[in-house]
């Protein structure tokens, strides 16, 4: 009996552990494929290079820089109303059935796909509030998809904060608003970053919000404001993959500029998780 | 009669149809400490909760009657729940130390208060730590994290903050039960040092601590202070057959 308990159990954890591999596998499988097909173009150029002869040489500096440009204006919006509307949602409003609608329609929302998010962009901020393809429509458009993950990240964070330490801070006299600010919202903090985190990964992957509202075909110089449109690193990957002038010779480079879209996904989630780890640690 | 600290007059506190206290007389003379016992659920956290108007924090609570600190009627309109809170110092059955360092965890009650002045913040918070017989163990790591420190160092500096406020009344929810009995033991040893300079009203499952540190005994069943006097009568002489079942460990 005791043997077929134990053998029973490793079976269960062997299955569990080719599960988990399998997961991990198709993740580098996917990784490797972009970095060895991708790695032999980056270069020097390829990086700080406008594009050239019908997108076959050169680099993809505007569609670089126009991808970070749709991050940081677009998290700027999404980050601050989305944390203070998980912290009112979480904080002030007490279970009613307003709260439960709000919610509901905010997992409605993050339920959306996208290309909804991209039409709603284009009717309302390119055509009606007349911002043109630019800047300012592309990340606003992205703001209202990453918006309902930033308010669900940050209400769990709090919720996640121990209630002692809120009555601890109100037997104090502080107030309610001196407690959120002094003591709840440093201790969620780090778990307010990871929305942050996966925010950043879907505004710079997405293609279909940026698609009618700011991604330019071809615009081989920088923006000059926030008005302007840019070409960004998703939309030039499905441009240099399925409509390029010479599909032969474009296809090296949509491998390059999927690794760079890949590599600044990582490199902005390592910053996070580092300023995360340095935070949690301080608290500690 | 000596100076009063706390007063309640025909209390009365429901939660929702459920009554939690009916119709409390009790009063604190300044410097005193005062333990509230009985089985749980008997109301004693509850009314001690009344003091800095916790009970606010829960929904569906209604309250008749009146209760007084330092003479102030705590649900009187004018007075403001922070400044309420000011004046009554509270100690929690779990150390709940703020993810802080040690210094500033007994800086907060000020901060929060409107101080400003380093000195003077500086001062408080040391002549406070010392107060909670904390010093020794602390004061080469005042900028340390106070997550650090053991639960019996985590519950005196808990103590430290409360006293940081200069609160005339301290609150005291079963501050020992979670931990070992050395750390009570200072615990005990702290509460009988405060009563020079505050009054305590603590709430506790252990008899003995009770007995060693009160001068006054309140019991509580149902929602009822059943018998209410000093210590030694209480533990010595009951004159209620429940009181008297409950602390010679016949029930509860």
């Amino acid at each position: 009996m005791q043997k077929r308990k134990i053998i029973v159990q490793n079976i269960t954890f062997s299955f569990f552990r080719i599960v988990s591999f399998t997961v991990v596998g198709i993740l580098f499988l996917i990784l490797g494929f972009i970095v060895i097909r991708g790695i032999s173009v980056i270069n020097w150029t390829f990086l700080t290079a406008m594009p050239d002869e019908g997108m076959t040489e050169g680099g993809i500096l505007p569609a670089i820089v126009g991808t970070l440009y749709l991050m940081l204006f677009s998290l700027l919006f999404a980050f601050p109303i989305g944390v203070l509307s998980g912290v009112y949602l979480n904080e002030y409003l007490k279970d009613s059935f307003f709260k439960r609608f709000i919610r509901s329609m905010t997992d409605n929302l993050a339920g959306v796909p996208s290309i909804v998010f991209g039409l709603f962009g284009m009717a309302f901020f390119v055509n009606r509030l007349k911002f043109g393809d630019s800047i300012l429509a592309g990340s606003l458009t992205l703001a209202l998809m990453v918006l309902p993950v930033i308010i669900r990240t940050t209400e769990e964070a709090l919720k996640s904060v121990d209630d002692s330490l809120r009555i601890g801070s109100y037997a104090l006299g502080a107030s309610k608003l001196q407690t959120i600010r002094k003591v709840i919202l440093p201790v969620a903090f780090p778990n307010i970053l990871t929305g942050l985190i996966l925010s950043m990964g879907r505004v710079s992957g997405e293609t279909a919000p940026i698609l009618f509202t700011v991604a330019a075909y071809f615009l081989p110089r920088l923006p000059h404001s926030i008005f302007d449109q840019v070409m960004a690193l998703p939309y030039h990957l499905y441009v240099l993959a399925t409509s390029g002038t010479n599909m032969e010779k474009s296809r090296p480079m949509a491998y390059g500029t999927a690794f760079v879209l890949v590599a600044m996904v990582l490199i902005f989630n390592l910053i996070a998780n580092a300023i995360r780890r340095r935070y949690t640690r301080k608290s500690k | 009669m000596s100076e009063l600290t706390v007063e309640t007059k025909d209390l009365n506190l429901f939660y929702g149809d459920f009554q939690a206290l009916k119709n409390i007389n009790f009063k604190a003379e300044k410097n005193t400490v005062t333990a509230f016992i009985g089985p749980s659920g008997c109301g004693k956290s509850t009314l001690l909760r009344m003091f800095n108007r916790m009970n606010d924090l829960i929904d569906n609570v209604r309250i008749e009657g009146a209760a007084y600190v330092d003479g102030i009627d705590v649900y009187d309109k004018q007075v403001h729940v922070d400044d309420l809170r000011k004046k009554v110092g509270m100690v929690f059955q779990k150390p709940n130390p703020f993810p802080k360092s040690i210094y500033e965890n007994v800086a907060y009650g000020l901060r929060v208060n409107g101080y400003t002045d380093k000195g003077f913040i500086e001062e408080r918070v040391i002549t406070c730590i010392k107060q909670a017989a904390l010093w020794d163990e602390v004061k080469d790591k005042l900028k340390k994290s106070a997550l650090a420190l053991s639960g019996g160092q985590q519950q005196r500096l808990c103590i430290a903050r409360a006293l940081a406020i200069s609160p005339s009344l301290i609150l005291m929810d079963e501050p020992a039960s979670a931990l070992d009995p050395i750390s009570t033991a200072k615990i005990e040893e702290l509460i009988k040092e405060l009563k020079k300079n505050y009054t305590i009203i603590i709430v506790t499952h252990n008899m003995q601590q009770a007995g060693r540190v009160s001068d006054y005994t309140g019991f509580f069943y149902l929602g009822v202070l059943i018998e209410w006097n000093t210590t030694i009568n209480i533990f010595t002489n009951p004159s209620d057959i429940h009181t008297q079942n409950y602390v010679t460990g016949r029930f509860g």
